[in-house]
């Protein structure tokens, strides 16, 4: 009886917590936005929003509080923060579009990042005076203003798409490795395409890269403060978030799952393989694209060296990390990297640096944990291999959705 | 009329002849079993009407059409629905899951209507929820719907596979040894399940079976097949006392050693 009570104790004690974690932090955070601890607890209240037992309601109205309110605030005091966030909810949907391809249909793809490129080029090639180098200036004076820059999202969605699908269809009929080994070549091929394309006739700059690219306009205000990014990115995160998910619940999202649980089984079910991989690979790359305008508008430099293979990795890293197939895992995936990449690691290091200054404890300077940084990647995917298999969150079936049509269904029909 | 006409069915792996000028007939709503030993082509057979071996010899016709340059995906949209010797069903997903995969050609919702989850699209997938749980219901597993197929006992997994393959709506249900691993009394409850079937959903169901007091006892007609060639076929009493037949199963009596 006693270690029960004690458990009991325990669970109320950790929800204790979780509740003052939730409630408290984002109080925090606004007061003291500069404080790295206060922000780290304050994303981790972010991400206990998902577990924390509340009615779903209070959870979701302090979600919308601390996304549309607290961090705007915050970031004004303080936009370094603001930053990390932004990066870490751009990398968010390239996580989700990722986790489609590969946690959805089980198909490995390491050239993820090429869409990605396709994107942000596509918009910096318009949105400077590049477009001049190819289409008379007769024609039309570039670079685009602002204002395009939000019919260049579908576009971008749609031209990566397309590009996913005229990867696909050759390269689907491999599985595993050798899928893995020709998207990674593809990556590669259209980076260094991207780097030569300067001559004979000037595409792309070359390494020099584009700039300056047009930041945002809408309704005449010109939108190049992090704030602005931070709802842009926001909004399209929100939209790839629920588009993902109700993939998952569908029957497409089935067939994905089908295919990647027993691919013969599913074509005996009548599963059309190669549209159902084709459908994953540009939903996947589409959400890509359109995340690389964004990038684009937001740097307002491209260069190929943005898109590297290291790029395309790191993606990976966060879809494994949290959970492949498990959106909501894959977020988290991609705060604890970009968390890691731009934050805690080059925290470390300056602490370091000035214990070493303040003579106390001496660092040499090639042991500085910034240079370390794919070291740590690796030990935390070992780590991970070992102790998580599945990831932080693994991934869990579940018919909740459909459950809700199946109600509404029966109250219609009592209606009737 | 015959639902599936099979003439001059040959299959070879290199040189390995593993179904040989193979002919064979069924008509609708009849119960055929297709036995033999070990290695006599069986599941070869089955796999070549399933469309996993594009290159064969002869002719398929099922429901009075020709089967030409098949794939599992066309076999499926003429309504064969199969089962497999060792289960395949899809294990991380839940049992009410793998009954919707069997649902996909019937489901028509585009990928805008999903990501936009128009009122059809619901309706549609609240139906074939529904329609799922029914078939679980007449499996008698609608209690482990929301189990991963892989948590499943080893009888309620072949329950599930063929739920699967009924959701398909199959004019042509092909199970491959739906007996294999079930005691006794669970093998007398798949027959009077397999007799169930075919008159609940009025489909033609070929099996493979070694279990030969299920097949005597459940089918309409029976076909042997040895080394790839068919040596007998006929109502299973018929069968049951072909010489050629008892050969196959029990060898030659060398007639010096027996005297």
């Amino acid at each position: 009886m006693g270690t029960i009570k004690n458990y009991f104790k325990l669970i109320k004690e950790k929800q204790l917590i979780q509740l003052v974690l939730v409630f408290l932090s984002p109080v925090l955070f606004y007061l003291y936005s500069k404080s790295s601890i206060i922000f780290l607890l304050f994303l981790a209240s972010l991400f206990l929003l998902y577990r924390v037992r509340l009615d779903l309601r209070i959870r979701g109205a302090v979600a919308l509080l601390d996304l549309l309110l607290v961090i705007p605030l915050a970031g004004l005091e303080n936009s370094y923060y603001l930053g990390i966030i932004t990066q870490i909810v751009i990398y968010a949907v390239l996580a989700i579009g990722l986790n489609v391809v590969i946690g959805f249909a089980g198909l490995l793809d390491l050239g993820y990042v090429g869409f990605y490129a396709v994107g942000a080029y596509l918009y910096a090639f318009f949105a400077t005076t590049q477009a001049n180098n190819v289409i008379p200036e007769s024609i039309y004076q570039f670079p685009l203003s602002g204002n395009w820059f939000w019919l260049f999202l579908p576009l971008a969605l749609i031209v990566s798409a397309g590009m996913g699908v005229l990867l696909g269809l050759p390269v689907l009929r491999l599985k595993g490795d050798y899928l893995a080994i020709v998207t990674l070549g593809f990556a590669e091929i259209i980076r260094i395409i991207l780097n030569n394309a300067d001559k004979p006739i000037n595409f792309t700059n070359g390494p020099k890269g584009l700039t300056p690219v047009k930041p945002p306009e809408l309704f005449g205000i010109v939108m190049n403060q992090p704030i602005h990014f931070y709802f842009i990115v926001l909004v399209l995160f929100v939209m790839v978030f629920i588009a993902a998910y109700r993939l998952d619940h569908s029957r497409i999202g089935r067939a994905w799952a089908a295919i990647r649980e027993d691919e013969l089984a599913a074509r005996t079910m009548g599963i059309p393989l190669v549209r159902m991989k084709l459908l994953a690979f540009a939903t996947g790359a589409g959400f890509a694209g359109m995340m690389g305008v964004v990038f684009a508008a937001r740097q307002t430099f491209v260069d190929p060296s943005s898109f590297g293979f290291m790029e395309s990795i790191g993606i990976l890293a966060m879809v494994i990390m949290g959970g492949m197939g498990n959106i909501r895992g894959v977020i988290v995936g991609a705060a604890a990297v970009v968390i890691l990449q731009l934050h805690l690691l080059k925290e470390l290091s300056t602490f370091l640096t000035q214990l070493s200054v303040s003579g106390i404890l001496y660092i040499p300077s090639q042991l500085d944990p910034a240079k370390y940084e794919k070291l740590v990647f690796g030990l935390i995917l070992i780590l991970m291999c070992v102790f998580r298999p599945k990831g932080l969150m693994p991934a869990k079936r579940t018919m909740e959705l459909i459950k809700g049509f199946r109600k509404k269904l029966s109250k219609e029909s009592l209606i009737e | 009329m015959a639902l599936l006409e099979i003439k001059k069915l040959s299959k070879a792996f290199g040189g390995l002849v593993a179904v040989n000028q193979v002919d064979f007939e069924m008509n609708e709503g009849q119960i055929a079993s297709i036995i033999g030993p070990n290695g006599a082509g069986k599941t070869t057979f089955f796999n070549i009407i399933s469309g996993y071996y594009p290159g064969f010899e002869g002719s398929i016709i099922f429901d009075g059409k020709g089967l030409k340059n098949l794939t599992p995906e066309k076999v499926a949209k003429h309504r064969i629905a199969r089962t497999f010797q060792n289960i395949r069903l899809f294990p991380e997903m839940l049992a009410v899951e793998n009954i919707m995969v069997g649902m996909h050609m019937d489901l028509k919702a585009s990928i805008f209507n999903i990501v936009l989850h128009s009122g059809g699209m619901k309706r549609e997938e609240g139906e074939a929820y529904e329609r799922a749980v029914e078939l679980l219901t007449y499996v008698g597993l609608e209690t482990r719907k929301n189990e991963l197929a892989k948590n499943l006992a080893y009888g309620e997994q072949r329950r599930l596979e063929i739920a699967r393959a009924i959701a398909m709506k199959p004019k042509l249900l092909l199970l491959d040894e739906p007996a294999a691993g079930l005691n006794p009394r669970e093998t007398e409850e798949l027959k009077q399940f397999i007799g169930k079937l075919r008159d609940d959903f009025g489909c033609g169901i070929l099996l493979i079976e070694h279990d030969m007091k299920l097949v005597m006892e459940i089918s309409d007609k029976v076909a042997v097949l040895n080394y790839g060639e068919k040596i007998a076929e006929g109502a299973p009493h018929e069968v049951k006392n072909n010489p050629m037949v008892i050969e196959a199963y029990l060898g030659i009596e060398d007639e010096e050693e027996a005297v």
